[in-house]
């Protein structure tokens, strides 16, 4: 229990997608002008986060790893060079009927979170996060936490920034620094600030 | 026609940068700028998948129903990365194990997608090979202007060369640790891009909100 806490709380602070990886970044500075499209899209990335890494474990775990076929009595078969195809494609698919689930479920929602859903197969955070499950050889337990914390990080990261730029628009920023460049910088800092988590050994 | 596949190649390389300018492909531009040599591979790996993806998908266009368009354009991407990615494996297996999952998230670079679905979907398949290689030198050269002062200054090397002898190795030059740290590499572009707003001002983005101005003689 115990390890899985540390997991998840490393997940969200430590190795924050966002701020210690930079994964995700296009959204991350392109929809966090205001806080509630950024909350939309932070709660979407959870939701999608929550459900691929896990789903991707077990198409490592029982397709592509080498050996993972034995149970078909094809033991010497290693298809992990088909991996980033199917990660994408799961991504892609899930997204779809994430999408399709939440319109007739929970309309309201679906209406709430709009075009963000879509975009977020793109997202780089996500398949992002599958590639470091893989890299990391989790099993399905530690990657469904490891997909729901690593999914927060990035959305308390987004709606962090979002609130810092609702503030800096009321301030004379120099020319060329405009829009863009002042956020870089804002960026900047927060993961300096994040950085006071590295030390953190859990 | 000349003229436009010059367009092509020189235009997005500071007029119309893709990082800078169209705010794509940011998220490997941080992580991989640690040392040039991890730069400069990713940069190759980039740039010859965002012009061969541009090449096939405009190939295929006018076989492509607009309704899967998107999967379609993945699909020929993530071949693509694959190919890269077990090149990478056999002949440079220190860099991409250096370069992690890095290599992969090629597939989700806005920068691939974006040229494949605002360019390559509408044009031939010579200037679409000839645009993404122009994006594919955009990025490739902030990537290598933001890796050239990380290490430099980070490290002292250049393509791990010493080029300034560091303190801890009997040299003067006490190396800056922030430069090898993530948050330098947000400074660094977000310097990057005042420097290239000063010189070419119609980049500039107006502000969303303006001060007022107070004159003098409106508060008498």
């Amino acid at each position: 229990m115990e390890h899985y806490l540390s997991l998840f709380i490393r997940s969200i602070f430590v190795e924050n997608l966002a701020l210690a990886f930079f994964l995700g970044m296009c959204t991350f500075l392109a929809v966090s002008k205001k806080i509630e499209t950024a909350l939309g899209l932070g709660i979407a990335v959870v939701l999608v986060q929550a459900v691929t890494v896990p789903t991707n474990n077990l198409i490592y775990q029982y397709l592509l790893k080498e050996g993972a076929l034995s149970w078909a009595g094809l033991p010497d078969v290693d298809l992990s060079f088909l991996g980033l195809i199917s990660y994408i494609g799961v991504i892609a698919a899930m997204v779809q009927i994430i999408e399709m689930a939440m319109d007739k479920y929970v309309p309201s929602l679906y209406n709430a979170l709009g075009i963000f859903l879509p975009l977020i197969t793109v997202n780089c955070a996500i398949l992002g996060g599958t590639l470091f499950m893989v890299e990391r050889d989790y099993n399905l337990a530690e990657s469904a936490v490891y997909g729901v914390g690593s999914g927060l990080g990035w959305a308390l990261a987004i709606t962090a920034i979002a609130g810092i730029r609702e503030k800096l628009k009321y301030s004379d920023v120099p020319d060329g620094l405009q829009g863009l460049g002042i956020t870089f910088i804002t960026a900047g800092l927060m993961a300096l600030g994040f950085m006071a988590f590295s030390g953190i050994q859990l | 026609m000349a003229s436009q596949a010059k367009n092509n190649v020189i235009d997005p390389i500071i007029d119309n940068n893709p990082i800078t300018l169209q705010v794509l492909g940011i998220c490997s531009a941080l992580a991989v700028t640690t040392n040039m040599t991890a730069a400069l591979i990713m940069c190759i790996a980039l740039t010859s998948v965002t012009a061969f993806s541009g090449a096939i998908i405009s190939l295929i266009r006018h076989h492509i129903p607009s309704s899967i368009r998107i999967i379609v354009q993945m699909t020929v991407i993530a071949s693509l990365v694959i190919i890269v990615d077990q090149i990478l494996k056999a002949y440079a297996y220190e860099a991409s194990k250096q370069l992690s999952v890095f290599v992969g998230l090629i597939i989700t670079n806005c920068i691939v997608l974006g040229r494949a679905e605002a360019y390559a979907m509408k044009n031939s398949p010579g200037m679409s090979f000839l645009d993404g290689l122009g994006n594919g030198l955009g990025y490739s050269v902030v990537l290598l202007v933001v890796a050239f002062f990380r290490e430099l200054f980070g490290a002292g090397k250049l393509f791990g060369q010493t080029i300034i002898p560091v303190a801890n190795e009997g040299g003067w030059y006490v190396p800056n640790g922030l430069m090898l740290l993530p948050p330098s590499a947000f400074f660094i572009i977000g310097l990057m891009i005042w420097a290239i707003r000063s010189w070419k001002p119609q980049q500039v983005e107006a502000p969303d909100y303006q001060i007022h101005q107070v004159h003098r003689t409106e508060v008498l």
